[in-house]
Order: structure tokens, then C-alpha cells, then sequence
């Protein structure tokens, strides 16, 4: 079974919600992207998504497209990302990582390369905001060959024939965009989520975690309640962002145990 | 299938196209492209699409023989297709109309584009003034300094500017904003992209619109001359103005078809924007085609003197036509491209845009090497007005 499978049996077997943090990697510097992967774990985290900075990130808000910028000006690519989850890897065999970005770095690194680098790595899943099922069918068998889930996203726009070729095809878990518009954008409206997440888990066989927009351990709670997971991006950043050097893994960590604790009360 | 039979059902030029975007916007290019389906076979839109380039662009624009630029170059003669002519200034009104009518069509309220040096911008606000549409523009902050009397026309028309300070702060980075405005208003909202780039179906179909250029060209030379031109010749930006002359040349035998891209200070020099002739392809915007970027696959920034060409992508097709060897695409430098404007200026009395100097200035360099019966046609996608502070400034004029 894969990690993030395993992840997912281990928490319905407790009744629990998968909590998914999202950080850039390299964000604000890559030699504490390691230590803040921790401090997610310790704060509560069961699988991280770690965000791969890209230059044009289209789909992301200005906290999200700032934390790009940081680890950009540092020099951090793609294969920076691999060699950072290696080295979580070296003491972390449990944590499945999801890299979440775009298309062009794994492009540029070609599909058979990076498949194989991301899978030596310990890399879990991809989820390519870019990559839309109708251009990642090849994609989407390499990862396969390699052991990688192919993580696809559906929005509030999916047509419901859509919502069910989709999930047909994906792999570890289905990721529901929880609103039209970019990361870390406050519109979030929450009978529309319970309702359109509660007719993918009925098609889907498999988990669905909502993310953008989750700001706050109260609506992490009532997101949970509809969903198997809840991933939080934009509000933690704003965390490394505002944090200082000296007590950025601890606000990090606290933030987490706060929306854990709602999640699991 | 033939070469100019292309996109694919699912846009895509050989390995290049596509639609590489967040699942959101997913829905809406897939209506956009059953409405664009729609309206091309349907014979209302069509003749209210030509009755506007008619009546309100002033189409058919005409062809003009720079006989004395000829002459003293010393060779082919080089024909000029005026766009320059065009209502607002540019090429980019033909696609902006079209567009228009199908978010009219579509009952979309209000539209947004991206503009790098403001024609498209301008021709966007005034589609929206001309059919009652609310109007947001998207454009650099670089770009706002640079172009700063294309800023108070928009806003003339009744547009709405949004500065966008992130990125490099020019045209990919307004494309971003624009992207990201669609994504979160996806269903109000027509995106009014400005070139033959983005996800399907807008690279064939700001294609399809622009096409009365080459259209109008293979009907004007015959009637003029009583054949096609040697080459055809046209700058690439995003590349709209030159798919519109190229296309209809595809299948017409004999015809070069001739791009010419920003060289900046050199190809060499790493400082321009000519992803055809340095860059790879890689994806960027929703489509797959050859990109300027680094080993990392970041974008990277591009150079030159020119607003509107200021892109570090091409539309598909180009790529395409690239690879198969139908087209040929070359660079030309900031100070070939100024020459070629001055020239212009004194040689024949038109002052043409900045973009299309490029192009103006590749003609110039060939004319000489091939025989006086020759014939280059070149398109002159605008004219050079909103230009004159930047022509001016590197003149070491203040004005
Ligand atoms: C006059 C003119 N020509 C050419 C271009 C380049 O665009 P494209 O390559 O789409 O024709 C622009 C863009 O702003 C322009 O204003």
C-alpha cells in the first residue's frame, strides 16, 4: 500500500480527518524548509504538500505568489525540492509529501527523469495545477510506473460528467478546489462545499480533501466535517512570512496543534 | 490532415497547444469553444463580424507599395499591408470585435484583457465602450510607465487600468492577473485575450479573426499585381498579427513565410525575447510552445524595445510551423528595428509601431540580396504614435 493510502486507512480506522499543510519550498530560505516539514508534523500534519516555486504561478494569490518569489531569489528549482525531501526522508519514513506546483519544471526536467528522481527522493504524489486529466494521461502512467500518485483537482465549475471521469482516473486522493478564484482568497462558502464535496465522495473511491480558503481551525473543523481532508496553504505561509527567524518553527507548530485540536475535538 | 486544417479537436498544433490550466477554468474554455464552434458556422455572426470591420475598422485595409524606400534600399520592392489604417491604430481591433461578439453572444457583461504596450488594451476598451461591456485592463507597471498615453485612452473609453506589481511587471505578468480575475469570475466574465496564445480554442480563434489580413492580402495582390508576393513578412509577439497574414498563405505555393522576432541587444547577448529562435519549448499560459526560460524551467525575463513584443512565449502555431519548416523566423535587434522606424518615417511618410519596425527592418536587410522584380510584403500591424515618447527618449530627446 502507498504511504498516502496507508495515511488515509490508518486515520478513517481512528475516525480522524487528515490534516495537509502546504509550504513553498526554499520560502524564505531553503535551509529551513527541512525543519519547517517537521514542525508540521509535530504540529499535527498527516501528509505535506510542498509547494515546487515556480515564476509565473498563475493559479495562486499574492501570499502564495510572494513565497514563490523568496525561494526564487534563493535559486531554488525543482530538483532543490527533491534533494529537500530527501533529506525530511533521512529521519520521516511515515509523512507521505505531495509537490504541488506546475507544469514547466517538471517540463523542463522531462517526465521520465523527474518521475524517477521524485520516486528516489520519497516523494508520494504530484498534483500539477496545470496538468488537466485531458493532458496528463501520459504523464499520469509514468507517475504510475514509478509509484507516484497523480493527484488531480476538481473545482466548483466540474460539470458532474466530468467530476466522475475524473475520479474515475485518480489516484491517492481527490482534491476539491474549495472556491472560484486563487489560493489563500476569502470567499469560501460553505453549503456549497458540503454539497458539492458530498456528491464526489459518493462518486469518488477515494478520499477528498478541500483546500483554498481555509483560514481559521473553526471552518478547518466544518470543512472536515463534510471531507476526508483538509489542506491549509495560504495561512500558514502568512505565518513563515510574519514569523521571525528565531520563532518560526514554534508559530508554525502552534498555528497547526490549534486547527488539529478543532479537527480532532 | 492538412497543415492548415489544424488545431485538433483538442487544440493542439502537433506536439504543441493544448490547454495546460486549472481545472476551474476548465468549464469555461470548453464553452467558449462550443460557442466559438457555433458562431463560426453561423452566417449572423460572421456578417456582423465583417459589417464591423467594415464599417467601424475601416477594412479592407489597403496595400501600399513603398516605392521610394525601395528604390533606395536597392531591390525587391516591399509592399506594405496597412494596418496601420485600422480604427484604434492596430491589428488588434480585429480580434478584439470578434471576441466582443461572442462574449454579446454569450451574455457576458464584462470582459478583461492584458495589454504589454496598451493596443490591445485600447482595443479591448473600445470593443467594450462600442458594445456597452464593462472593461478591466491588466497591464504591467513597467509597462504603464512605458506607455503611458495608451493608460489615459483606456481609461478615455471608459476602462478600468489595474497596475500589476508582481513578476517582472510587464505582459506574461499581466496575463497572470488576467488569468487569475477569469479563475474568479469565471462565469461573468469574458476574457478578451490579445494574442494567438492561451489555452484552446483561443489560439485558433483570435487566428480565424486576424486571417482577414492575409484574406484581404492574396485578393489585393492579384488584383494589384496579378500574383502573391515572394514573402510574406511580419513580427511575432505573442504572434497574432503574423498568424493573420501567414495562414492563408499555408498551402499557397512559392510564398516564404517570414517572422521576425525581438532580438533585443542581441540573441547572444541573452537580453531580447525570441523564444523561436533561442528558447525551448516548455509550458506556460495554458498552451505548450517554445519558451525563454532557465534549466529550471522559470520563465525568464525578456528584453526589448518594444512593448507589445516584450513576451517570453509564442503562440503554438508558430512552434508548429517553426518545426515543419513552412515558416522561417528570425530576430532582429532594438537598433535594426529603430533604423527601420526612422526610415519609414522619412522615406515614405509613415510612422509605423515599434512592433512592426521589426519586421519593416528584416524586409530592409533581404530586399537588397534579391532582384528588383522581387516582392516582399510586409505586414505594418500599427502605427508608431503611441511610440514617440520611447523613440524620443532614446534619441536623447525629452519631450
Ligand atoms: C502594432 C503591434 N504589432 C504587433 C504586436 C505584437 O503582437 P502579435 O504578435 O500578437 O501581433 C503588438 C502588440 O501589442 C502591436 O501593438
Amino acid at each position: 500500500m502507498s504511504r498516502i493510502a496507508a495515511t488515509f486507512a490508518a486515520l478513517k480506522a481512528a475516525h480522524r480527518k487528515a490534516l495537509i499543510p502546504f509550504i513553498t519550498a526554499g520560502d524564505p530560505d531553503p535551509g529551513q524548509t527541512v525543519p519547517l516539514m517537521h514542525a508540521l508534523v509535530a504540529g499535527g500534519a498527516d501528509i505535506i504538500e510542498l509547494g515546487v516555486p515556480f515564476s509565473d504561478p498563475m493559479a495562486d494569490g499574492p501570499t502564495i505568489q510572494r513565497a514563490s518569489e523568496r525561494a526564487l531569489k534563493h535559486g531554488v528549482g525543482l530538483r532543490d525540492v527533491l534533494a529537500m525531501t530527501a533529506e525530511f526522508r533521512k529521519t520521516n519514513s511515515a509523512t507521505p509529501v505531495v509537490l504541488m506546483g506546475y507544469a514547466n519544471p517538471i517540463e523542463a526536467m522531462g517526465w521520465e527523469a523527474f518521475c524517477a528522481a521524485a520516486r528516489d527522493a520519497g516523494v508520494d504524489g504530484v498534483l500539477t495545477v496545470d496538468y488537466p486529466p485531458e493532458e496528463a494521461a501520459d504523464f499520469a502512467v509514468r507517475c504510475a510506473a514509478a509509484g507516484l500518485d497523480n493527484i488531480y483537482l476538481l473545482a466548483p465549475t466540474t460539470p458532474p460528467a466530468r467530476v466522475a471521469a475524473i475520479t474515475r482516473q485518480a489516484c491517492g486522493f481527490v482534491y476539491y478546489v474549495s472556491l472560484k478564484g486563487v489560493t489563500g482568497a476569502a470567499n469560501l462558502d460553505l453549503a456549497e462545499v458540503a454539497e458539492r464535496v458530498g456528491m464526489i465522495r459518493a462518486e469518488a473511491g477515494l478520499p477528498v480533501g478541500v483546500g483554498f480558503g481555509i483560514r481559521d481551525a473553526e471552518t478547518a473543523r466544518q470543512v472536515a466535517a463534510v471531507a476526508d481532508a483538509v489542506v491549509i496553504g495560504s495561512r500558514i505561509v502568512q505565518e513563515i512570512e510574519q514569523s521571525t527567524d528565531a520563532a518560526r518553527l514554534d508559530n508554525v507548530r502552534l498555528f497547526l496543534a490549534g486547527v488539529r485540536a478543532a479537527l480532532d475535538a | 490532415m492538412q497543415m492548415h486544417d489544424l488545431p485538433d479537436a483538442r487544440g493542439h498544433f502537433g506536439p504543441y497547444g493544448g490547454v495546460f490550466v486549472a481545472e476551474t477554468l476548465m468549464a469555461a474554455l470548453d464553452e467558449l469553444r462550443r460557442e466559438y464552434e457555433a458562431a463560426r458556422s453561423d452566417p449572423d455572426f460572421q456578417a456582423e463580424f465583417h459589417h464591423e470591420l467594415r464599417h467601424y475598422v475601416g477594412r479592407p485595409s489597403p496595400i501600399y507599395h513603398a516605392r521610394r524606400w525601395s528604390e533606395k534600399l536597392g531591390g525587391a520592392q516591399i509592399y506594405l499591408k496597412r494596418e496601420d489604417l485600422n480604427h484604434t491604430g492596430a491589428h488588434k481591433i480585429n480580434n478584439t470585435i470578434g471576441q466582443a461578439l461572442l462574449a454579446r453572444r454569450m451574455g457576458k457583461k464584462r470582459v478583461i484583457a492584458e495589454t504589454g504596450a496598451g493596443q490591445h488594451g485600447v482595443a479591448s476598451a473600445t470593443v467594450a465602450a462600442r458594445y456597452g461591456m464593462e472593461c478591466v485592463v491588466y497591464m504591467g507597471a513597467e509597462d504603464i510607465k512605458r506607455q503611458s498615453p495608451n493608460v489615459y485612452r483606456m481609461k478615455l473609453l471608459g476602462a478600468t487600468v489595474v497596475g500589476v506589481e508582481s513578476g517582472s511587471k510587464t505582459l506574461k505578468d499581466a496575463l497572470n492577473e488576467a488569468m487569475r480575475d477569469w479563475v474568479t469570475n469565471v462565469e461573468s466574465t469574458f476574457y478578451i485575450l490579445g494574442t494567438a496564445a492561451g489555452p484552446h480554442p483561443y489560439p485558433m480563434l483570435v487566428r480565424d479573426f486576424q486571417c482577414v489580413i492575409g484574406e484581404e492580402c492574396k485578393a489585393q495582390m492579384n488584383e494589384m499585381l496579378g500574383r502573391q508576393p515572394d514573402a510574406v513578412i511580419a513580427c511575432v509577439g505573442g504572434g497574432s498579427n503574423a498568424i493573420g497574414i501567414f495562414h492563408p498563405y499555408i498551402p499557397v505555393e512559392g510564398v516564404r513565410l517570414i517572422g521576425v522576432e525581438a532580438g533585443g541587444e542581441g540573441v547572444a547577448s541573452g537580453r531580447h525575447a525570441a523564444p523561436l529562435s533561442a528558447g525551448t519549448p516548455g509550458v506556460l499560459h495554458g498552451f505548450r510552445s517554445y519558451l525563454m526560460q532557465d534549466a529550471n524551467g522559470q520563465i525568464i525575463e525578456t528584453h526589448s524595445v518594444s512593448a507589445g513584443l516584450d513576451y517570453p512565449g509564442v503562440g503554438p502555431e508558430h512552434s508548429w510551423l517553426k518545426d515543419s519548416g513552412r515558416a522561417e523566423y528570425v530576430a532582429i535587434n532594438d537598433d535594426e528595428a529603430l533604423r527601420a522606424f526612422h526610415d519609414l518615417c522619412r522615406f515614405e511618410g509613415i510612422i509605423p509601431a515599434l512592433e512592426s519596425s521589426h519586421a519593416l527592418a528584416h524586409a530592409a536587410k533581404i530586399a537588397p540580396t534579391l532582384d528588383k522584380d522581387r516582392i516582399l510584403l510586409v505586414n505594418l500591424s500599427g502605427r508608431g504614435d503611441k511610440d514617440i515618447n520611447t523613440v524620443a527618449r532614446l534619441s536623447g530627446i525629452e519631450l
